[in-house]
């Protein structure tokens, strides 16, 4: 178990890898990266039960999906930190012959990943498929699952939605990073998701909400939380209220930064603000 | 000429659900997925048998091809049903990032493919699918012609790994090859041999070439009949062996002539032997409601069709 200290030294590493990915490469999506950060890394180094090396079949251990895939950088940052591959590998994001696409994928084996995400709203029903397999095994571990707020406007998450609830599968814990930020604006702005909760809790899910969910002991109890509520005939979500572009000043509150890469003197003040912890790859 | 018989029409989907029925029994990892069209997919034996094994995903087919690839996730073979419309146009995308490209090895099953669907119209009888799926990198695409060969081949997909499109349909139609016969992904059957014209047919149209064949025997011309049952990988050195003795072929499908069998055939007979070729197809058209025997009258996709396109090929050579 890392201490609460240790797990913000790492986040603020995140934050440095982040936004030198998109900084080298000119593109990616260093906004709701950064406002994930606290979240992955809580999730891979305190929460979930992973065995060593990758398997696809992730038996015996939890298994997590990306819905959301455009945040790959953090997601990649995480993997990598965690020991899926070499941090150095980092420095090919989103090159030419990489394993580390611009949208996570299976298709260039990059351990970690177990499905490709990117077009959005795919990746509920996915993990919903790898419970029920998970149940059919006899392995008690669970799945966890993260998408975007403004993904929840793809009609197919509503499908998976009900389809958890109506057939009980209580051994996944979702998240919704609900940073009220999409492309084009505002998610009240661009369509309104009106009460989020109210939605999943209708649908039967048991919600649990986050309302600080860049803090880590926040994010730690509300996954404790999900644990205990698992397995218990109904599917669990966390809704995690996040701020898009956090740890870095000039990013946060605002959905400018979902999709633009940092120039070198914005890069220099984010790295300023985060200074090295664990080693810049 | 070698002649076939018909051992008592049945219908494809049915042979799909003796397959899938068999390996319930036969292969612990086979889970079956179906969007609240049990009964037409021929799906209720499996599910009586393994209800454990059995998902209904209700009417929302984009979360059922997703749970699909998730199963494979832990190692098991789901093979999803619904009618060919709600397998490809619907779920595009879900197939495309959620299976093909993550490399999923996920079977998916499509009932009422084509015309023959018949009374319910155009809005279910899908003519684009072969092309949908062909497009996909790493998908392998197959159109079975009778209950036996469907029944075979819903067995023989179960061991290859990857994704398959499982293509079938909705009438009783004649039943002629062998109960016996193994599936062989990728490798075509010659039915007759011939040597003034090809038929490279597919999925229902092979009974068709078969019968064409028999009028075009009594007239004097020899037809070499080639059952494509997978048009993706396509058996391509039996299409060139047997135009290099013919030197023209037919290409037979309940598809539309865009983005069929037909168009990957051409593709290989320019590439290594530019052949005439006429093509037994849609005409770029949505169907209607009709019966099936009407409508593949009116759309030009039986026996007679094909007599008539080996007549305008052969003066072409």
């Amino acid at each position: 178990m890392a201490t609460t200290t240790q797990l913000e030294a790492l986040t603020t590493q995140v934050r440095r890898d982040i936004i030198r990915m998109v900084h080298k490469v000119n593109s990616g999506h260093p906004g709701g990266s950064l406002g994930c950060a606290e979240f992955f890394v809580t999730l891979y180094q305190d929460i979930m039960d992973r065995k060593d090396g990758f398997d696809m079949d992730g038996l015996g251990e939890d298994v997590f999906f990306l819905s959301n895939g455009h945040i790959s950088p953090v997601f990649y940052s995480v993997l990598a930190r965690s020991g899926y591959f070499p941090v150095e590998e980092l420095n090919t994001f989103r090159l030419l012959n990489s394993r580390l696409q611009g949208h996570p994928t299976t298709h260039e084996g990059l351990p970690g990943i177990r499905m490709a995400s990117g077009s959005l709203g795919q990746g509920l029903s996915v993990a919903i498929g790898a419970a029920q397999a998970k149940k059919l095994n006899g392995c008690g571990h669970t799945v966890y699952a993260l998408t975007g707020d403004g993904e929840l406007q793809e009609g197919q998450n509503w499908e998976a939605i009900m389809y958890a609830a109506a057939n009980n599968v209580d051994n996944l814990i979702a998240t919704v990073d609900l940073n009220g930020q999409q492309i084009d604006g505002s998610t009240d702005d661009v369509m309104t998701l009106g009460s989020v909760k109210a939605k999943f809790e209708a649908f039967g899910w048991i919600v649990l909400e986050v309302e600080k969910g860049n803090d880590i002991e926040s994010i730690k109890a509300g996954l404790t939380e999900a644990k205990a509520k698992a397995n218990n005939g109904k599917p669990v979500v966390i809704l995690l209220k996040t701020v898009m572009g956090n740890g870095i000043d000039f990013m946060m509150h605002t959905h400018a930064w979902h999709g633009k890469a940092p120039n070198d003197e914005q890069l220099a003040e984010g790295l300023r603000q985060n200074p090295e912890t664990l080693g810049d790859y | 000429m070698k002649t076939y018989e018909n051992t008592g029409s049945k219908d494809t989907r049915s042979g799909f659900g003796a397959g899938l029925t068999e390996l319930g029994k036969t292969n612990e990892n086979v889970v079956a997925l179906c969007a609240d069209l049990i009964g037409s997919l021929k799906m209720d034996e499996f599910k009586a048998n393994h209800p454990e094994r059995f998902f209904q995903a209700g009417i929302a087919e984009a979360n059922m091809i997703g749970m699909a690839a998730g199963l494979t996730i832990g190692g098991k073979i789901p093979f999803t049903g619904t009618f060919a419309n709600f397998s490809t146009g619907r779920v595009y995308d879900q197939i495309r990032q959620s299976v093909a490209y993550s490399g999923k090895n996920v079977k998916i099953c499509a009932s009422h493919a084509g015309l023959t669907l018949g009374e319910d119209g155009a809005t279910h009888q899908i003519l684009e699918d072969i092309g949908l799926m062909k497009m996909l990198p790493g998908m392998t695409v197959i159109n079975t012609c009778d209950y036996n060969q469907t029944k075979a081949a819903t067995i023989a997909i179960a061991d290859h790994d990857g994704p398959v499109y499982l293509r079938f349909g909705r009438p009783k139609v004649a039943n002629f090859t062998p109960a016996d016969q193994k599936f062989e992904i990728g490798k075509a059957l010659h039915l007759t041999e011939g040597s003034d014209v090809t038929i490279v047919a597919t999925g229902h149209l092979v009974w068709e070439a078969l019968e064409a064949a028999k009028t075009l025997n009594d007239k004097g011309i020899t037809a070499e009949v080639i059952n494509i049952h997978t048009i993706k990988p396509l058996d391509a050195k039996a299409i060139l062996d047997s135009v290099a003795k013919t030197k023209c072929i037919v290409t037979a499908e309940e598809h539309n002539h865009l983005g069929g069998l037909g168009e990957s055939v051409a593709r290989v007979l320019s590439q290594h032997n530019p052949t005439p070729q006429e093509f037994v197809a849609t005409n770029d058209t949505f169907g209607e409601s009709g019966t099936p025997a009407q409508l593949m009258e009116k759309y030009g996709l039986n026996a007679n069709a094909i007599v008539k396109a080996c007549e305008k090929v052969i003066a072409r050579k």
